[in-house]
């Protein structure tokens, strides 16, 4: 029960209550920060989420959250075109931006292969991927899908449908993260790092 | 109420944002699941991978209760499979297969012993195909057995010879001897001999073919399962693979 005394701050403490990271306690602090700092803050908060709840999209080619159609990764001609990195969700391409280690192409799935919970390739953006890497200036197509269970067999599953394709399959390395010290790592870790060694 | 024990995690599901609900498969408390603070979260999520062995802690109120796990990771398995497409296959039509049809808090020790000789067999690199896809048959076939639906290969069901056995009647899960059953062999399913003991040294293709075909007929009779989809799904991947990796390196 919130019961700030006002419906409408009551109801809006129910909605960010709903976001990742914050639960009720920490939602009513935002929104008393928010009242209390209403026109620098506020104003423009509820600003901005109206202007990319209208304005954002998922774009059609690679599945990216952007305002314009096609994405401005899918558009921007700097980039390497003949490269597609897959990842499960637009947190990981993200990721990858952030590291700014990637200058190809995306494709986002939309989530990863897992029988038990009824997910399906027909439930993920396979069939389009395969469409893209078809084309003629793919190349090569980079799994990068996490390094779970699901995550993996969803790389496998990607391999077979790309046979026929004539591109060049590779996954990112599993092993040591730099600057972890091996003391640390968990056995899976060192035993993936270990079966990837190679000539130094 | 609280108890510890060794097991291999079977299938995660995320609750909320950083927890999950664990499933996992113990030798003495069966298949039990259990709610993990901070299951989904960094510390934690390499170690709820499925396929894993851990050591389980569970705690809670009353019997009845979901109870909360902490667990302790003792040895990283899957690390063993994934990057083989066959084996990650292998062992999600097991864990499809013992979430789907294993009641909750049954103990089924040899289920345990099962599992864990196929992940044993999977990790090991010099076990091909055929090894470890009679293993999972042989795995399949025990669930059977011990769920009450065991099949009854130690004598012809019409002469009562022990030799020869070659066929298995879906009518009554009973052996069938190669002479009483020529007559009928269409409508009979077909024994592979690994079943039959010995070391399964010197399986083929069809062999393994026979025997998912044989274990999945009496898994689909038996079981009127709520998820029989989900492991329908995983058991058709690994047949997939097997038949594509077999037809490319035929024994």
């Amino acid at each position: 029960m919130n019961r700030s005394g006002s419906v409408e701050i009551d109801r809006l403490i129910q909605i960010l209550a709903r976001l990742p990271g914050l639960g009720p306690r920490s939602a009513r602090r935002a929104v008393l920060h928010m009242l209390k700092k209403r026109d620098s803050l506020m104003a423009p908060l509820a600003a901005a989420i109206t202007d990319v709840a209208e304005k954002v999209h998922v774009c059609a080619t690679c599945g990216n959250l952007d305002t314009s159609e096609p994405c401005a990764i899918c558009s921007d001609h700097r980039r390497n075109r003949s490269i597609i990195c897959i990842v499960e969700e637009v947190a990981d391409l993200w990721a990858l931006e952030r590291a700014g280690s990637f200058s190809g192409l995306y494709h986002v799935l939309g989530g990863v292969l897992s029988a038990l919970d009824g997910v399906t390739p027909e439930d993920l953006n396979i069939a389009s991927l395969i469409e893209r890497a078809g084309s003629d200036e793919v190349e090569e197509v980079i799994l990068a899908t996490n390094a779970t269970v699901d995550g993996q067999t969803t790389a496998h599953y990607i391999t077979e449908r790309l046979k026929d394709a004539g591109v060049a399959v590779t996954a990112l390395a599993h092993g040591v993260p730099v600057g972890g010290e091996l003391d640390y790592l968990d056995d899976g870790t060192l035993t993936a790092a270990m079966r990837a060694r190679r000539p130094f | 109420m609280e108890w510890s024990d060794e097991a291999i995690v079977l299938n995660a599901e995320r609750y909320g944002e950083a927890d999950c609900i664990l499933d996992v498969m113990t030798p003495a408390h069966g298949r039990h699941r259990g709610y993990v603070k901070g299951g989904m979260g960094r510390r934690q999520r390499a170690n709820i991978q499925p396929g894993n062995e851990v050591v389980i802690s569970w705690r809670a109120r009353v019997e009845d209760q979901l109870g909360n796990f902490t667990l302790e990771p003792k040895r990283a398995r899957v690390a063993d499979l994934l990057s083989s497409r066959e084996r990650l296959a292998a062992f999600l039509s097991v864990a499809a297969l013992l979430v789907v049809a294993m009641p909750e808090r049954e103990p089924h020790e040899r289920v345990y012993n099962g599992l864990i000789a196929l992940l044993d067999l999977l990790a090991d690199e010099e076990a091909g195909l055929m090894d470890y896809g009679a293993g999972l048959v042989r795995l399949e076939l025990g669930v059977l057995g011990e769920l009450g639906f065991g099949l009854d290969l130690s004598a012809c069901a019409s002469t009562g010879v022990t030799e020869d056995l070659v066929y298995v009647s879906p009518k009554t899960g009973r052996a069938v001897s190669r002479q009483a059953g020529a007559p009928y062999k269409k409508k009979l399913l077909a024994l592979p001999g690994f079943l039959l003991g010995g070391t399964g040294a010197g399986v083929v293709m069809q062999d393994v073919t026979d025997g998912l075909a044989l274990t999945g007929y009496f898994l689909e009779r038996h079981m009127h399962l709520s998820r029989a989809e989900a492991l329908a799904h995983a058991r058709a991947r690994f047949a997939e693979l097997f038949q594509a990796e077999s037809a490319e390196n035929p024994f």
